[in-house]
C-alpha cells in the first residue's frame, strides 16, 4: 500500500512538471522552415515551453486543420488561408498577425548564370532551357513570381519554360540539382549571413509584385493552452524577430 | 468540358492514359524477356535481378524521384548520356515520366508472368521440343496461349499501377500541362488550392477507375493471388 501511493505521489510529481512546461504544436509553412528550426531553439531556452514543428504547405495544413489535425498555432505562407480560416470559425478572434514578409529572390546554382543585378536582363535574354517557379495556384511565392514577370514583360515569352515546383523546397531542389537552370525562390532559401550563400541570385525589387504577407494565428485547438499564447507572443520579441530578419525578411512596419 | 470536367482535367486524364498504355506496351516487351529468365533460370544471379525487378514495391517515392533526379540531371550518368545523344535532359519531359514509370511498375508486369510461367512447368515446352517445335515456336504457341491469365494480370496492373502513380511524377515532373501533369498531380493540385469541388470529381473517378479495373481483374481471372 505504502509502494502504491509513492508511485501516486511520483507520478503526481512528473504530471505537475510536465504541466508546467508546456508543448505547443505548430503548422508552419514551408518556406519558414530554416527560421522556425532556430526560433523553436530560442522559444525553448527562453520560455518552459516546447515548440513541436511541422512542415508543409498551406493549402495542405487547411485541409488537416479542418479535418482535426492537432495544430495549436498555424504559420502561413499567406494571409488568405488563416483569414478563410477565420470565416470557417477554426482561429480564435483577433490573434492574427503579420510575422514575416516574405522577399523573392532569382536564384541560380550556377554562380555565372545572372551577374549582379541583372536579374532582368536574365529574364528578358530567356537564354535558359527550364524556369523553376512555385506552383502560383498554391504558393505565394509563385504567384508573386508570375506577377513580377508580368510586370517585365516576359511572362507569355517564358511560359513554355515554366517546371512547377508543387512548393518551394521542391521548386528549390528542381534549381539545385542543376535540372532547371534558375528559377524563384525565397530568399530565406538561399541566404545565409545576410549574402546569398551558393550559385547566383537577383533579389526581385519589391514594386515589382504585392507584398507577400505571411499570417500568423492561435488555432481553436490551442485557445487554452498557455504555450501557444507564448510562441505568438515571442513570435513579436526582439529575439525571434532578429532571426526572422537574418533569413531575409522583412517586418511590418 | 464534359461533366463536371474542366479542360485541364480532360487534358490530364488523356496524358495519363497515353503515360500508362505506352508504359503497360513498353514493360510487356521489356518484362517478358525478364520473367521467361526468372522463371526457368537457376543461376545465382536470379535473386539479385528478382531483389532489383522488385525494388519499386518497397523503395518510398521520395527516395526514387530523387534518385532519378539525380541520374538524369546535367551531373547525372543518364542525363549525360541523353545530353550526349542531343536528345537533352529527361527530367520535366513525357519521356523522362515514362522512363520512371517503366522502372516504377516493373515488379507489376513482371511478377504475375514469371509466376505464370513458373505454374507451366517444364512438361508443355518438352513436349512441344518433342514435336520439333523451335524456341520461338514454343514461346508464341505454347507459353504465350497457357501463361495467357498471367500476361492479361501484368498488363492490368500494369497500366493501373501507372495510372496511381504520384509520387514520382511529382518529383520529377514539374507540373507541366500535357507533359508531365497527369490526374494525380491535377487532384493534388486541388485539394492544395482548397478546390475541392474540382477534385471530388477527378478522384471520384479514379476510385470508380481503380474499382472497375479490379473488378474486373477478379472477375475474368479469379485465380490472381500474388503480385
Amino acid at each position: 500500500m505504502r509502494s502504491f501511493s509513492s508511485l501516486l505521489a511520483i507520478a503526481l510529481i512528473f504530471t505537475l512538471a510536465v504541466a508546467q512546461a508546456e508543448e505547443v504544436t505548430v503548422a508552419v509553412a514551408a518556406n519558414f522552415t530554416a527560421p522556425m528550426q532556430e526560433i523553436a531553439t530560442a522559444f525553448a531556452e527562453d520560455t518552459e515551453h516546447q515548440a513541436r514543428t511541422a512542415f508543409a504547405s498551406s493549402g495542405r495544413f487547411y485541409a488537416q486543420i479542418h479535418n482535426g489535425a492537432p495544430f495549436e498555432v498555424f504559420l502561413s505562407a499567406d494571409e488568405t488561408t488563416p483569414a478563410r480560416l477565420a470565416e470557417d470559425g477554426m482561429t480564435v478572434p483577433d490573434t492574427r498577425f503579420t510575422y514575416a514578409q516574405g522577399s523573392l529572390v532569382l536564384w541560380s546554382a550556377d554562380p555565372e548564370r545572372i551577374p549582379a543585378g541583372e536579374g532582368a536582363a536574365v529574364l528578358h535574354a530567356g537564354d535558359f532551357r527550364k524556369l523553376a517557379i512555385a506552383n502560383p495556384r498554391t504558393a505565394p511565392y509563385g504567384a508573386a513570381a508570375i506577377a513580377v514577370m508580368q510586370a517585365l514583360g516576359v511572362e507569355d515569352s517564358l511560359r513554355p519554360k515554366f517546371v512547377q515546383g508543387e512548393n518551394l523546397p521542391q521548386t528549390y531542389q528542381f534549381i539545385s540539382t542543376g535540372n532547371a537552370e534558375l528559377g524563384f525562390v525565397a530568399l530565406s532559401q538561399v541566404i545565409k549571413d545576410g549574402e546569398i550563400s551558393a550559385g547566383s541570385g537577383w533579389l526581385v525589387p519589391e514594386e515589382l509584385h504585392a507584398p507577400i504577407r505571411q499570417d500568423a494565428v492561435l488555432l481553436t485547438r490551442g485557445a487554452d493552452n498557455p504555450a501557444a499564447r507564448a510562441l505568438l507572443d515571442y513570435l513579436q520579441g526582439e529575439r525571434a524577430q532578429a532571426i526572422i530578419r537574418a533569413y531575409g525578411y522583412h517586418l511590418p512596419n | 468540358m464534359g461533366l463536371g470536367f474542366s479542360d485541364a482535367d480532360l487534358q490530364a486524364i488523356w496524358l495519363t492514359a497515353r503515360l500508362a498504355g505506352l508504359t503497360t506496351v513498353l514493360l510487356l516487351i521489356i518484362g517478358t524477356p525478364i520473367a521467361w529468365w526468372l522463371a526457368r533460370t537457376r543461376s545465382r544471379l536470379k535473386a539479385v535481378v528478382g531483389a532489383v525487378v522488385a525494388l519499386p514495391l518497397v523503395l518510398p517515392a521520395t527516395v526514387m524521384g530523387f534518385y532519378l533526379l539525380l541520374v538524369m540531371g546535367p551531373q547525372g550518368p543518364v542525363g549525360q548520356l541523353t545530353q550526349s545523344l542531343g536528345i537533352g535532359l529527361l527530367p520535366f519531359t513525357f519521356w523522362g515520366l515514362l522512363l520512371a514509370s517503366v522502372f516504377y511498375s516493373m515488379p507489376f508486369v513482371v511478377q504475375p508472368i514469371q509466376n505464370a510461367i513458373e505454374a507451366l512447368g517444364e512438361r508443355p515446352l518438352e513436349v512441344a521440343a518433342t514435336l520439333r517445335a523451335g524456341p520461338w515456336d514454343r514461346f508464341f504457341t505454347v507459353v504465350v496461349p497457357l501463361a495467357r491469365p498471367g500476361f492479361f494480370t501484368a498488363a492490368i496492373l500494369g497500366f493501373a499501377h501507372t495510372v496511381g502513380e504520384f509520387g514520382v511524377v511529382l518529383m520529377i515532373g514539374g507540373n507541366i500541362p500535357g507533359a508531365t501533369r497527369v490526374v494525380s498531380v491535377q487532384i493534388y493540385d486541388y485539394v492544395e488550392a482548397m478546390d475541392y469541388a474540382q477534385a471530388h470529381w477527378l478522384a471520384g473517378s479514379m476510385v470508380v477507375f481503380s474499382f472497375v479495373v479490379l473488378l474486373a481483374l477478379y472477375t475474368l481471372n479469379p485465380q490472381v493471388r500474388r503480385f
